[in-house]
């Protein structure tokens, strides 16, 4: 980043952002918070979900993977692209298996947060009901195929973080899925609980084992504040 | 796998030198050799390459035309569009399933024979048609089926491999494997006397800087279906830094309906080869890609030997046309069966040994393309016009089409019309006159531009082929009254999720819940509340999808919708609600698990 700083508008308010930031820095920075499921703050953006989709100069592009520009000019909170993003995480909803009332992950999970956060009630698309299996291979870690959401997370961070490649895609389209690098399965692989990758997945898709309980439900992440909340926390810059 | 069979691997892996951004030409080398690319060939393959063996499997995985298991020794892949079954593939099908004793997706008994359905092979003006290996069967008939099983199954009776004899040197070729020219009717472009290197010797009587500025003022757009003004892209591409700059020609062909780039490939290769070096002079690439669809692999013999030719006639190589330091050449890569892979940046990862995902934008391929240098992507019918604009002149160019979209366009024709084929065509056409040229005077609704492109009803015959009214990728199915337009859309939305590359949520999702959505429609149990909320997911799925594949995949649909709202109030349920399954498919798993059909329930009197 070469330090250089100009202006961007979003919603409406005139932010600061930094030469080689994306759109979403720059507006987590500014405590304007973008919903969005497959970036992370530590990883290459990669944008698989679609969900942190915004209106830039006119036309619909990602936030993650947008730099920004002098004078751009972005809307974020607007009735159409909320309702959008509320029909892609529903997408995600049936494509997997997603059984929030028992899933270990209800109230630290990502996606069912942004559910709660977009105001989805109910999927109103036809569940999918995919058969997928777990895979328990691993002594300290398993991977729940049914919550997966293809957001790629995982795959960045061993690849990039840990430097491993234990996980790539496998297929296409809906049918798609999450692969290791092994054919006896997740034990088999270089995998390590204190990976990054292991700790990225914004559903209980990869889940530390022994661990799932340590913080009981009704005080998780997103059981005390929206997801977001951290971000706004954070919020200045001025009304146009 | 055996060692004989890993040390196979090993020197096709000689062959492509090691080098990962070959995967593509590896796969398709042991895949050809074995008939599926195994656990151990992976890791074979991603040892010598350096990378891990989920990363092969990543790039496997995607392809149609790659297996990871093996399949019958002889794969049968018949061409599933709507222009096909209009033409009887159903029949052809069904032929093939009795004379081999397997139902499609099946593999016979004794592992010799797969058969099953693939996307359009771009052969839709002599439907139904057929991959057999790489072999292309056209205009087949259920008469026909049992000669072409008996001529495969000769040579392999002594137990031996079955051989498709794709050249008269391996054996009598397969009843129907011929496919016939296209070319229906020549414009300016395609007639006249010109010899190979024509475009290339006017193009170094100018500066490189000179071509560009020729092409510009030509007016030239994307003949792909996107438009953008090519003289504008090569000069972008031109002045962007970069260690080498690339050309690649975009023949990855596999809109449904259109094969006007093989009928420039099969009839006028050296126009399209004059059009890439021509490109390749004006950006100062060394290097030229050519990107041919896997279903077109019966064309890379006769490609090669044209390339040859050029080299020993100095069109190609070193110092071209005596031009010191003009080094060009060009490469053929062959696809695997993904439709995706015609999205330009989706073809560069392809064209790198990737899976065919698209890329984000930017950085553009003109700045940023393969492997990482500025790239000029163009389709095969656009280098083919550049040739000759240098050739002839931008100001013949543009006296020709309209002030918007000069020069001619190469129209793929096929359906109900009496003279399917490829019409060069000035642009300007409105499709009334299109109709009376092919022949057809009863349609009732002509798909312009593939799926991705617009449903046209009678109303809007009078509209032009242009850029700026109809554009299109020259793609052109004609239906007559008869036909079923909600089947057609169904069929199109069938399409696109199985080509959903399903990198991003709104595509890989989306196109299945549209899918599954007209299945309803269709069906006639959808009622006004489900068309409603299928038209507002059509919408989500064009707003927030990544690439033009998921942008266009709801067009089918939604277009259909506006432009034959009849139809759809013909299919209605008159109920306020009907749900998604019957009674009979929800208890068709318990039906096949009892054995019996429930008994139904006693109705008091």
């Amino acid at each position: 980043m070469s330090g250089a700083t100009f202006y961007i508008s979003v919603d409406g308010v005139e932010i600061e952002a930094t030469e080689g930031q994306s759109i979403i820095e720059a507006c987590d920075a500014a405590g304007i918070y973008i919903p969005r499921l497959c970036h992370h703050p530590d990883l290459k953006p990669s944008g698989n979900c679609r969900v942190c989709t915004c209106r830039i100069n006119g036309r619909n592009g990602s936030a993650c993977v947008t730099p920004a520009a002098h004078g751009m000019v972005v809307e974020n909170n607007t009735r159409e692209l909320t309702d959008d993003r509320r029909a892609v995480i529903e997408m995600l909803y049936v494509e997997g298996n997603h059984p929030c009332p028992y899933c270990v992950a209800s109230g630290d999970c990502e996606l069912q947060a942004l559910g709660y956060r977009l105001g989805m009630v109910a999927p109103t698309q036809p569940y999918q009901w995919p058969a997928r299996k777990i895979d328990a291979t691993h002594p300290d870690i398993y991977l729940d195929h049914d919550r997966c959401i293809l957001c790629s997370r995982c795959i960045r961070a061993s690849r990039m973080e840990d430097g491993k490649t234990v996980f790539a895609f496998e297929g296409r389209g809906i049918a798609m899925r999450l692969n290791v690098d092994a054919e006896g399965g997740l034990g088999e692989t270089q995998m390590a609980a204190i990976d990054k990758a292991a700790g990225v997945c914004p559903v209980a898709c990869i889940v530390i084992k022994r661990h799932s309980y340590r913080v009981p439900n009704g005080s998780r992440r997103f059981d005390t504040a929206p997801i977001g909340s951290d971000i706004e926390a954070k919020r200045k810059g001025r009304k146009l | 796998m055996n060692s004989s069979n890993t040390s196979a691997v090993e020197s096709i892996l000689k062959e492509f030198e090691e080098d990962r951004t070959r995967l593509m030409d590896i796969i398709l080398a042991v895949q050809q050799r074995f008939g599926h690319v195994s656990d151990e060939a992976v890791q074979t393959i991603a040892t010598s390459l350096g990378i891990h063996a989920v990363e092969v499997e990543d790039m496997v995985s995607f392809y149609a035309f790659f297996d990871r298991q093996p399949r019958g020794r002889v794969r049968i892949r018949l061409s599933r569009t709507p222009i096909s079954f209009m033409k009887g593939a159903n029949e052809v099908a069904r032929a093939f399933e009795e004379a081999l004793g397997i139902p499609i997706g099946g593999t016979s008994a004794d592992g010799a024979f797969t058969v099953e359905w693939t996307s359009d092979i771009g052969m839709a003006d002599q439907e139904p048609s057929a991959l057999i290996d790489g072999v292309v069967l056209t205009e087949l008939t259920p008469a026909d089926v049992p000669g072409i099983v008996a001529a495969l199954r000769a040579p392999g009776d002594d137990g031996g491999p079955l051989v498709v004899p794709s050249h008269p040197s391996e054996g009598a070729p397969l009843p129907k494997a011929v496919v016939r020219s296209s070319l229906v009717h020549a414009g300016a472009l395609l007639s006249g006397p010109r010899g190979p290197g024509d475009g290339i010797r006017a193009a170094l009587a100018l500066s490189p800087e000179q071509v560009i500025e020729e092409i510009t003022k030509s007016k030239l757009r994307g003949r792909g279906g996107a438009g953008f003004p090519t003289g504008m892209k090569w000069r972008l591409t031109r002045k962007a830094a970069g260690r080498d700059h690339y050309v690649v020609c975009n023949a990855g062909e596999g809109e449904l309906g259109t094969f006007k780039d093989r009928m420039l490939l099969t009839e006028f290769p050296d126009l399209v080869f004059d059009g890439v070096t021509v490109a390749g002079y004006a950006l100062g690439a060394r290097q030229g890609l050519v990107y041919l669809r896997g279903e077109y692999a019966y064309l890379l013999g006769a490609l090669q030997d044209v390339l040859k030719t050029r080299r020993s006639l100095g069109l190609l190589g070193t110092n071209i046309c005596g031009r010191e330091g003009f080094d060009f050449d060009i490469r053929i890569q062959l696809g695997a069966g993904a439709y995706i892979a015609g999205e330009e940046s989706a073809l560069l990862e392809s064209l790198e040994g990737k899976r065919g995902a698209p890329r984000d934008r930017p950085p553009f391929p003109t700045e940023r393309g393969y492997l990482q240098q500025p790239t000029a992507i163009d389709n095969v019918e656009t280098l083919a016009c550049a040739a000759r604009i240098v050739e002839k002149g931008a100001t013949w160019f543009t006296a020709l089409g309209t002030k918007e979209s000069a020069g001619t366009k190469l129209m793929s024709v096929t359906g109900d019309c009496a003279r399917p084929g490829v019409y060069e065509l000035p642009f300007g056409i409105t499709v009334n006159e299109l109709l009376e040229l092919v022949g057809a005077p009863d349609a009732a609704y002509v798909q312009v531009s593939g799926p991705s492109g617009h449903a046209v009803a009678p109303k809007d015959f009078g509209r032009r082929i242009a850029y700026e009214d109809l554009s299109t990728n020259g793609s052109t199915m004609i239906f007559n009254a008869h036909r079923e337009v909600l089947e057609i859309a169904l069929q199109f939305a069938d399409f696109f999720a199985g080509e959903s590359c399903g990198w991003c949520t709104p595509c890989r999702v989306g196109t299945t819940l549209l899918r599954q959505g007209m299945e309803k429609v269709v069906a006639g149990r959808a009622t006004l509340a489900d068309i409603a909320a299928l038209e507002s997911l059509g919408n989500t799925v064009m707003r927030m999808s990544r690439c033009g594949l998921g942008q266009s995949a709801p067009k089918p649909i939604l277009s259909t919708m506006r432009n034959f709202p009849e139809l759809y109030e013909a299919r209605l349920a008159p109920d306020s609600f009907t749900p998604r399954v019957t009674l009979q498919d929800a208890l068709r798993e318990a039906v096949a698990v009892q054995g019996r059909e429930p008994v139904a329930e006693e109705v008091e009197v």
